[in-house]
């Protein structure tokens, strides 16, 4: 195998300023007077292009960028279509969590999911779940995460597999581990704006390529006339299993931990306004950007069997080389924003539940023995996921959708509800995260699709059904818990 | 004990997304599927793409940023989000 030093030298350069982006935030961070606060959530200073960009980097992941477009090189626009429904994601979660999620967790301090969790519910049983369930499923993402990266760093510089896993894995830990929260969201802003700049290069040339849209939409006729329909060759993508996927990847992401706790560490009103705006936009223009290149790009390059590739496949061909390393590091930098964010939040739950539960949190002389453990546990983690990657199976796209599915199984009701009734008790939430993870578990093991939709339309009608029913049939919350989620506290 | 103000207005913006949500979801299936159902032959086409495909994904997205824009101008409220009370001392790290 040659090694490209074309595409390998912009991408070094790259890694090296993501690492001086670390060490400029554990330079904020030893600076500052509560080391929990900025290291898991940046001592809520984000602002709304903050916000936006970083909503975006963490829900842009190696699916989208690597494993969607090789779907919508076989599908055509029929997946692209699918891949449209993500728009509403910004929001969505922003809005429906909203305002209330960010006063209600600056009234508990809240840093992670958990203590939202906590505050609400006060029950040991529901947090402890939602802590495994949130690490297995990280888990399984970041390693979804890192074979893709791997993969790309692979095909796109010519290294091995196993050196392109190492100096990728290498990155991420160190600057999450260093960093915290502000080094994943500064390198969150600088991703999305390599990665916008990557797409319309890619696309643009594409376009040149082609000859044009129409020769290459006629092209894409020719080949099969199922890819410009919506419904994909052989009828493929059948309309119940796209409904589907709306609730998700659109509504349910509503549900997601890591985009979650993103909901509530901005700045002020002002801020969330700004980033509902800005990231509809950069969201829609991404995913429709990426997943048009990689249907079109079935006209550029016909015979690809594994469509994984067709991302680096495309461009090596059509960009010089020196552009395709800048542009092959969008997808690493998708990539190490998503997991960045994971690694961060879970290391966060982690450390805050055997905080809540052994160290005292008021004293802030733990300080530095807390410090100490976040490092430890961020770094441990990282060497998880990296040694479960070394060997890496076939699928990614399906192992990162599993894990979407397991985690809104776990927290969009809890979450959602805790919000907004008032009625909502632990024994309902935990009834539900269990109802919701059996059945997702069993699905996804035995029955795979249900009534041609995906399994987590029952999964989640099951676990709101279990929620709701079992809150009604037991008490109410306590008075004081319903006073901070509900009522306004007066001096 | 009294409803915070702040929690109404935030539940109606949480609605006012919802609706953007379904009022997206309508655009987007209705174009693909009322002008994309045909025979690929049957089809027309909008700066070289099908025009299922352009109003549904490439017109669409640009359309509902801006609609996201009038919403959070018009229906959205500046509040304060900290703690209620100057006196609380969280605020006084």
């Amino acid at each position: 195998m040659t090694v490209n030093l074309e595409v390998l030298i912009p991408l070094g350069i790259y890694l090296i300023f993501v690492y001086l982006l670390a060490v400029y935030a554990n330079r904020v961070l030893s600076r500052s007077g509560n080391f929990l606060q900025e290291y898991f959530i940046g001592s809520r200073s984000m602002n709304g292009i903050m916000l936006a960009m970083t909503l975006v980097a963490t829900y842009i992941s190696a699916s989208s960028f690597v494993g969607g477009p090789g779907v919508a090189y076989k599908m055509g626009l029929g997946w692209v279509l699918l891949a449209m429904i993500q728009v509403p994601t910004a929001w969505l979660t922003l809005g429906v969590l909203g305002k209330k999620f960010a006063i209600v967790a600056r009234r508990i301090d809240a840093v992670t999911i958990n203590d939202f969790l906590w505050a609400r519910y006060e029950n040991r049983a529901v947090v402890i779940l939602a802590t495994l369930s949130l690490v297995i499923f990280f888990i399984a993402a970041m390693v979804a995460q890192f074979i893709g990266g791997a993969r790309l760093f692979e095909t796109a510089t010519g290294l091995p597999y196993h050196v392109g896993l190492t100096i990728f894995a290498v990155t991420v830990i160190l600057y999450t581990t260093l960093g915290g929260f502000r080094a994943v969201v500064l390198t969150d802003v600088v991703q999305g704006i390599v990665m916008l700049l990557g797409t319309a290069a890619l696309f643009v040339g594409i376009v040149n390529v082609g000859g044009g849209m129409t020769a290459i939409v006629q092209k894409m006729q020719a080949i099969d006339p199922g890819l410009i329909t919506p419904f994909g060759p052989k009828a493929f993508l059948a309309k119940p299993f796209i409904l589907s996927f709306w609730v998700l990847v659109c509504f349910g992401v509503i549900g997601l931990p890591h985009t979650a706790v993103r909901c509530f560490s901005y700045r002020d009103s002002r801020s969330m306004h700004t980033a509902i705006v800005v990231s509809t936009f950069v969201l829609g223009f991404l995913v429709l950007g990426m997943h048009l290149c990689g249907a079109l790009g079935r006209a550029i390059i016909p015979d690809l069997t594994v469509g994984d590739k067709i991302m680096p496949a495309l461009s090596l061909a059509i960009l010089p080389p020196v552009v395709a390393g800048i542009f092959l590091a969008g997808p690493l930098a998708a990539i190490m924003s998503t997991i960045d964010s994971q690694l961060i939040l879970a290391s966060a739950t982690l450390i805050r539940d055997l905080a809540v539960k052994h160290i005292p949190m008021q004293q802030p002389a733990d300080d530095s023995r807390l410090h100490k453990l976040s490092f430890y546990c961020t770094a441990l983690l990282g060497i998880i996921v990296f040694m479960a990657s070394l060997r890496p199976p076939d699928l990614i796209v399906w192992i990162n959708l599993f894990a979407f599915g397991g985690m809104q199984a776990t927290f969009l009701w809890p979450v959602v509800l805790g919000l907004y009734w008032k009625r909502a008790n632990a024994q309902g939430a935990l009834c539900s995260m269990m109802a919701g993870l059996a059945t997702y578990f069993a699905m996804v093991i035995w029955v795979k699709r249900f009534m041609g939709m995906h399994v987590i339309v029952p999964t989640l009608a099951i676990s709101l059904i279990a929620f709701v029913v079992v809150s009604m049939k037991t008490r109410e919350p306590r008075k004081h818990i319903t006073r901070i989620f509900f009522q306004k506290i007066s001096q | 004990m009294q409803q915070d103000r702040r929690f109404r207005i935030a539940s109606r913006e949480a609605l006012w997304c919802i609706l953007l949500t379904l009022a997206n979801f309508v655009w987007w299936y209705g174009f693909a599927y009322g002008l994309g159902s045909g025979p690929a032959e049957s089809f027309t086409f909008i700066l070289g793409l099908p025009a299922w495909f352009f109003m549904s994904c490439v017109a669409g997205f640009p359309l509902f940023g801006i609609l996201a824009w009038i919403m959070v101008r018009f229906a959205f409220t500046d509040m304060p989000l900290d703690p209620e009370s100057s006196e609380d001392p969280r605020t006084h790290q």
